[in-house]
């Protein structure tokens, strides 16, 4: 049994969640300023140069590259011979969560009850998702997790018979209708399989794709590419005014499911596509 | 590089014309969700809005907190559909001028045009970028709602795009 103190883990969730506010993947900055060239589109160019001159601005102020800074998803990948000591591991790592919004300026966007809508001021509780894994250590992830993509997604319950063709449907039909709000160009993660709320979770842990991979299962890789394909002809473009940019990436997660159902889940990222991880 | 000067005035609203870029300078106020459910119940019950509606131009966002040394914290748009419900009453009122992202709803439109406003977005996302053209922040409202609390906010050359101008025109 390996020990490991949620000390730790709190201080790990505080610093990926401070850094991951601030600044995005070189990975997707470069693809942007390929797809910048591409654009033939003056506007489109034009927003895609300004999300990058964001993206320096923020890392030479050191504040948040957008005002959103999420309600905080936590994955917690935990080694089955792990041996947590100290606190309550999810008061740890919320605890982890108000530090860094709070000694980060990060805004608070959470509210304690969704009806009555009294904002906790804290950014607490976060959203946290713990898994089994084998091993003696602990995986964690953070995604800062803003509302205007979040707001974009959605869950279908497809019949068998709908096949590849509806699922593709599905995702660009939900793509399609968010248009500009999710602050596109958007990285979209398709949870395939499960039931319903697992088809969810697998969409967002999508998300955390490491950047721009295709699937490992050539099969799947080819559906992303097929309906990344797709969404770049709907011009929507960078924030919504036009071109052919309006996705970096589809990511697709899949789960066997059952013989009656077809699942389909699409989490939707903007451009910042913010998320860190490490392992302890 | 157009730029335009707050209060928004009839020629000038006249001007805009969906898709053009133009640099906004003046005094705005800032309201989303929160604030904007209260005005509209503030009205339904014949209180007093919190602010001079009449000519005013609304921001949607709710800025992070300010760091020492800054006026404001970073303050991009935020998704305006949300605001939908409430838009054609404050529009009745006299709100000329509009400032966040993505579409607007059908009716939403159509008071743009019977009232003779316009709405702008400003690009989703670029929050950081704010801190070079807000000037000034201060909370005048509903302080206990925090990040969307009203704020008065004055701009120097903020970039936006007309959306929808105010002959119905719209960019998405």
């Amino acid at each position: 049994m390996r020990v490991i103190n949620t000390e730790q883990i709190k201080n790990c969730v505080k610093d990926m969640l401070l850094k991951a506010n601030i600044s995005i993947d070189e990975k997707y900055i470069n693809y942007m300023k390929n797809a910048a060239d591409a654009e033939t589109n003056e506007t489109a160019r034009e927003i895609l140069n300004i999300l990058i001159e964001n993206n320096n601005y923020a890392i030479e102020k050191q504040v948040p590259l957008c005002q959103d800074t999420g309600m905080a998803v936590i994955f917690l990948n935990i080694g089955q011979d792990v041996r947590i000591e100290g606190d309550y591991l999810y008061d740890a790592v919320n605890e982890g969560v108000r530090q860094a919004y709070e000694e980060g300026y990060l805004r608070k966007s959470v509210v304690s009850c969704p009806l009555r809508r009294i904002n906790t001021k804290t950014n607490t509780p976060a959203v946290i998702h713990t898994q089994i894994v084998k091993g003696d250590k602990i995986h964690i992830a953070v995604m800062p997790k803003g509302f205007g993509s979040e707001n974009s997604g959605g869950v279908g319950m497809l019949t068998p018979a709908a096949g590849e063709e509806g699922v593709i449907d599905f995702v660009c039909d939900t793509v399609l209708k968010a248009g500009s709000n999710p602050c596109p160009p958007i990285v979209v993660g398709v949870g395939i399989g499960g039931t319903m709320e697992k088809a969810a979770l697998i969409s967002k842990e999508a998300l955390l794709r490491e950047p721009l991979e295709a699937s490992k299962d050539e099969y799947i890789a080819q559906l992303e590419q097929k309906i990344l394909r797709k969404i770049n002809e709907s011009n929507i473009g960078p924030a919504g005014l036009g071109g052919k940019t309006t996705a970096l990436a589809v990511y697709i997660e899949t789960y066997p499911t059952h013989i009656a159902g077809l699942p389909v889940a699409v989490s939707i990222s903007c451009h910042a596509i913010r998320h860190l991880e490490r392992t302890i | 590089m157009k730029r335009i000067n707050l209060p928004l005035d009839l020629d000038t609203i006249k001007s805009l014309r969906a898709g053009e870029k133009v640099y906004i300078s003046g005094e705005v106020y800032t309201a989303r969700d929160a604030a904007h459910k209260r005005f509209y119940e503030a009205v339904n019950s014949g209180a007093q809005l919190p602010i001079d509606i009449k000519g005013a131009t609304i921001y949607y966002t709710g800025p992070a907190p300010t760091k020492p040394g800054d006026v404001c914290g970073v303050a991009g748009p935020t998704t305006s559909y949300r605001m939908d419900k409430y838009t054609p009453m404050l529009l009745a009122m006299g709100l000329k001028g509009i400032i966040g992202k993505g579409k607007r709803s059908k009716e939403v439109i159509d008071c743009l045009v019977k009232n003779n406003a316009v709405y702008f977005a400003a690009v989703g996302g670029a929050a950081a970028l704010t801190l070079k053209c807000i000037t000034a922040s201060e909370v005048i409202a509903y302080d206990d709602l925090g990040t969307e609390a009203v704020r008065r906010m004055t701009f120097k050359d903020f970039p936006v795009f007309v959306a929808v101008d105010s002959y119905g025109n719209s960019v998405y």
